[in-house]
């Protein structure tokens, strides 16, 4: 309990270092270019377009069976590129910190944290490209879209998570951060973003036959993106499982990237 | 008041004689047993307590642990045995400029800086026209630093690192940054720093300095305490290493100094 007050003490005096990094990465990233931050919501939305376009017409029935595709899809892209965005740039934050940490002490969790905070940040922007698709392609508005803010939460906690583990081994073993990417390369194509698992054919591993819809229940990821889906496409609301596993998932991986992160960091300054 | 108590910290460094930064090399090397560490000791057994006011050198030969010293006691490096306490707001004027975005314009720097220090942004608020006055920097507010003069940078620098009045404060040398006339301006507001019952913890080489600032002395020699007490005796003892040099540097160090307040 102590130690815990503690902690939050010293969390509630590094708030503003933490606002104050939030908002360096923003100017930063949008510094020189003409239409800055509308590129949040474009990119994805040009994104969105090719992808709709690719998957409609090159690869003729992805789409198909899919109610409102196109709204389908880019819950599925901005989900899975706030999970990328956040563990990739949180993975590389105490090198990139290396300057600072070994002049003044500052909590080292600060830098990952800053990092998925920013994606977040990015991500929420983003979201203004959902409402553009959800308006143009003439969806429903559900009332459950308000359950959204749960599989996002979770998410969020997830990929912090992911990215204090991340981060801790990075400093380490640098060969990290080419193994995550090809990682997510992976995971994308194992997250149901542009199609519907129910319509693949089953994966044949030797004589043994799996449906793919059974396999991608083990993706911690396809649950949050099955969870927001179905609280702003479908409007079906969050079910039982949806709600435990999200959860679960999120508490997990924060426990395991906190244990890490924690025992590691002590020797981070000696490394980088 | 004790303010800075350090109880027999020791502090080992893993020198791995090759780096491996990368799974195949560490594997390799931890197969065929390569991996050796030399360990290296900076500091070893030191214990020393600082009271509230007083006034506190470190003294001793390059690669004798001060730095290391310095780093551990605000708080960089973690002692690997032996623990460091520290009683009130602490300033370590160690390295200027943590944090800076050269990409970044100086007003922003200013308050990144200033909450990577833990200052509020409110406090920022009101200290900045005080920093930038400071600085002399006013027409240059809003460039991004990069465009900056290395001299020009230190300036914002040490405005911004000595804008609150700690209750201990700890430096490696007594810091002066730019020009003649700014120099000055430093020396002026690091005596203001270390007047009126601040708590001083002083790293320096100029032997005369730390002589007439100090009231008690600490000499580290390759990681531990060689001497420890009352400036005068362990400052003495000091320059008996070599006497003549030690004449020299104070003839020296005489023309600009800081006088102990």
């Amino acid at each position: 309990m102590q130690m815990l007050k503690a902690y939050a003490k010293d969390f509630w005096r590094y708030r503003y270092l933490l606002q104050n990094l939030i908002g360096r990465d923003f100017k930063l990233k949008y510094r020189r270019s003409v239409l800055g931050v509308v590129w949040s919501v474009l990119n994805p939305l040009l994104m969105n377009v090719v992808m709709v376009v690719v998957f409609s017409t090159l690869f003729d029935m992805r789409g198909s069976g899919i109610k409102n595709f196109s709204v389908y899809l880019i819950i599925g892209q901005l989900l899975f590129n706030f999970f990328n965005e956040g563990t990739g740039s949180a993975m590389g934050s105490m090198l990139s910190a290396a300057p600072l940490i070994k002049k003044v002490y500052i909590p080292k969790y600060i830098f990952p944290l800053e990092r998925v905070c920013f994606a977040l940040v990015n991500c929420l922007f983003s979201f203004i490209a959902l409402v553009i698709v959800m308006l143009v392609t003439g969806a429903e508005l559900h009332a459950t879209v308000l359950l959204a803010f749960y599989p996002l939460l979770t998410l969020f906690v997830f990929t912090l998570g992911i990215g204090l583990a991340l981060a801790a081994a990075t400093v380490f073993f640098r060969d990290v951060m080419h193994l995550w990417g090809v990682f997510t390369l992976a995971l994308n194509y194992f997250s149901a973003i542009f199609y519907d698992p129910e319509q693949m054919n089953p994966l044949v591993v030797g004589s043994v036959e799996l449906s793919l819809s059974q396999v991608i229940r083990f993706n911690p990821l396809y649950w949050y993106i099955t969870g927001f889906r179905a609280t702003v496409l479908d409007g079906t609301g969050l079910t039982w499982s949806m709600v435990w596993i999200c959860g679960l998932c999120a508490v997990i991986a924060l426990a395991v990237g906190l244990f890490v992160f924690r025992r590691q960091q002590d020797k981070f300054v000696l490394h980088i | 008041m004790k303010m800075i108590e350090v109880n027999n910290v020791s502090m080992r460094f893993n020198m791995a004689k090759e780096k491996h930064e990368s799974l195949k090399e560490y594997f390799l090397a931890a197969v065929q047993g390569k991996l050796q560490f030399e360990e290296f000791y900076a500091l070893r057994d030191v214990s020393l307590t600082v009271h509230k006011g007083e006034f506190h050198g470190i003294i001793g030969l390059n690669g004798s642990g001060k730095s290391t010293l310095l780093k551990v006691i605000s708080g960089v490096f973690k002692p690997t045995a032996g623990n460091v306490v520290v009683h009130g707001s602490i300033a370590p004027l160690i390295e200027l400029g943590a944090g800076f975005d050269m990409d970044l314009t100086a007003r922003e720097n200013i308050y990144l800086n200033g909450t990577v220090l833990g200052l509020t942004p409110k406090y920022i608020d009101e200290k900045f026209d005080e920093i930038v006055d400071f600085s002399e920097l006013r027409e240059f507010l809003d460039v991004p630093l990069k465009n900056y003069s290395s001299g020009m940078v230190a300036r914002i620098a040490f405005a911004i690192a000595t804008i609150t009045k700690p209750d201990v404060l700890i430096a490696d040398e007594i810091l002066s940054v730019g020009d003649f006339m700014f120099q000055e301006k430093c020396e002026e507001r690091m005596r203001q720093l270390m007047s009126g019952g601040t708590t001083v913890l002083l790293v320096s080489h100029s032997i005369g300095q730390i002589e007439r600032m100090c009231d008690h002395v600490t000499w580290l020699e390759k990681g531990r305490v060689k001497m420890q007490g009352e400036a005068a005796e362990v400052c003495a003892a000091y320059k008996a290493l070599d006497p003549e040099a030690a004449a020299i540097q104070n003839a020296n160090s005489n023309k600009r100094i800081i006088e102990a307040p």
